[in-house]
């Protein structure tokens, strides 16, 4: 691929994952295992730089994630440094630090968007999946202080085998809390989510029951609240095509730095990701090893390659065929042509709703890699 | 509170967290909405400069007529599938 291929634009999309400090500990945080930690993050004079390059470059919107964005004090700088360079501005949290105060700030910064996840809508499965009390009630709070100031509101459900029967009141809440879009978004099995797969999974049954759900909410509710669906790849025939395909529409900046093609690229062994410390975001898209290796269809196997969707899934998801395959370049299993997709399958046939969590944070990191049979830090 | 079909006497408006954008880079315009981009073709980016919240969507039929001098008849119905559209994506209220 040639620099400035006329193929390929400027990504539309950077996500900052600011930080990997949270309060919360979802068992299925899509971080990676090996979480960051403060000392490594970017200063905010980097950050600024690298708004500055998203404008010049042609990025339209910019993500502020985490861990939570709000562990960040400079969070609201940041954002209207990005605001005051046009970029369209979105943060997701989990709410629990979103204060009056806090929200007063982003307000001011020029935030465009806002995004608070809930873990369920039934209160002690909420605080239970985040384990920390009252999680749920300062979640309701922040979603209604952020529906007051008139600033547009997603509310993020994030839905497995325990809670995926309570799609209907997930809507409910969402038009009570005068919520603009909802996005009922079945886990991802990646990072910590995957670690506790076999007890997140929901059946079949459930899934095909929230899809009906979400289906017929969608029609009712058309023009007045928007429903986002994702599902599990878990049950599916095709696979999604993953971020649009990889270094296609999007940068994602971890808190460190390092520039991936999506949050959990991290996971590919054999990868050098640049960092935005020392290159820019156009370098690193036209020219980085990472952003050129799976970017387009000329990697591509069998029977990928000369499959007639290949550039509408481009194969599906190369972390998820590393992590259930152990080769990046393979099909995504998910896919039912795959060699491989006899794993899901298995996957399925694993699933135990009465396991213990293993609890997504820095105390857990040393357990989990040992789990995985990888080096510890 | 079903939305109903966007009719001449509507005021349009644009939805909470959406916003009109030059594109420099590409030089295109487009809305910019949560978690979504819509590019704007020539004659929608037009349209979308006339929605303000104030004017009917007969006020901006009208000036579009006389800008283009094509029968308003033609463009009352370009004006009206293109902001149902986009009311049915919940990026105008109308
Ligand atoms: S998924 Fe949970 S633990 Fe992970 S960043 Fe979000 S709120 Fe924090
Ligand atoms: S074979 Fe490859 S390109 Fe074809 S549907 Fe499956 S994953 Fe997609």
């Amino acid at each position: 691929m040639t620099p400035k291929d006329a193929a390929i634009g400027p990504p539309m999309s950077v996500m900052f994952e600011l930080t990997h400090r949270c309060p919360l500990q979802c068992p299925y945080c899509s971080n990676p295992l090996e979480l960051e930690r403060a000392s490594a993050e970017l200063e905010t004079h980097t950050l600024v730089r690298v708004l500055d390059e998203c404008a010049s470059f042609g990025v339209l919107q910019v993500h502020f994630s985490g861990g939570e964005p709000l562990s960040r004090s400079d969070l609201p700088e940041i954002v209207a440094h990005a605001h005051g360079r046009g970029l369209y501005t979105n943060i997701d949290t989990s709410g629990v630090m979103l204060d009056d105060t806090a929200l007063a700030a982003l307000q001011q910064a020029g935030i465009d968007h806002l995004q608070i996840s809930f873990q369920d809508v039934d209160e002690a499965g909420c605080n239970r999946v985040a384990n920390f009390p009252n999680a749920f009630q300062l979640k309701l709070a922040a979603a209604r202080r952020v529906s007051a100031a008139g600033l547009p509101l997603t509310l993020n459900f994030v839905v497995y085998h325990d809670n995926i029967a309570r799609v209907p009141q997930m809507i409910e809440l969402g038009l009570e809390l005068g919520a603009q879009r909802i996005e009922i978004a079945n886990v991802q099995y990646y990072g910590w989510g995957l670690i506790n797969r076999s007890r997140l999974l929901p059946t079949r049954e459930e899934l095909q029951h929230a899809t009906a759900t979400v289906e017929a909410a969608r029609v009712r509710l058309k023009g007045r609240l928007r429903i986002d669906y994702v599902v599990p790849d878990y049950y599916a025939q095709r696979p999604k095509a993953c971020m649009g395909g990889w270094a296609q529409r999007l940068i994602n900046i971890s808190p460190s730095g390092k520039a991936l093609p999506c949050h959990a690229a991290e996971t590919l062994p054999g990868f050098t990701f640049w960092n935005v410390r020392d290159h820019s975001l156009e370098d690193i898209w036209y020219h980085s090893e990472a952003f050129l290796r799976f970017r387009g269809t000329a990697w591509m196997p069998e029977p990928c390659r000369s499959c007639e969707r290949r550039e509408i899934d481009w194969g599906g998801c190369r972390c998820q065929a590393f992590a259930l395959t152990g080769d990046a370049a393979r099909t995504d299993p998910a896919c039912v042509l795959a060699p491989d997709h006899a794993v899901m399958q298995a996957a399925v046939a694993e699933m135990d709703g009465t396991q213990p969590f293993v609890y997504r944070g820095f105390h857990n990191v040393e357990k989990v890699l040992k789990l995985k049979n990888l080096p510890t830090v | 509170m079903t939305p109903s079909a966007v009719t001449e006497a509507a005021v349009p408006r644009l939805g909470v967290g959406v916003r009109l954008h030059h594109d420099a880079v590409r030089d295109t315009w487009g809305l910019l909405a949560p978690e979504r981009l819509f590019k704007l073709d020539a004659q929608a980016t037009e349209i979308m400069k006339l929605v303000d919240g104030q004017r009917s969507v007969a006020g901006i039929v009208d000036s579009l007529v006389v800008r283009y001098h094509a029968p308003r008849d033609v463009i009352a119905r370009d004006v009206c599938a293109m902001l149902q559209g986009l009311a049915d994506k919940n990026v105008v209220h109308a």
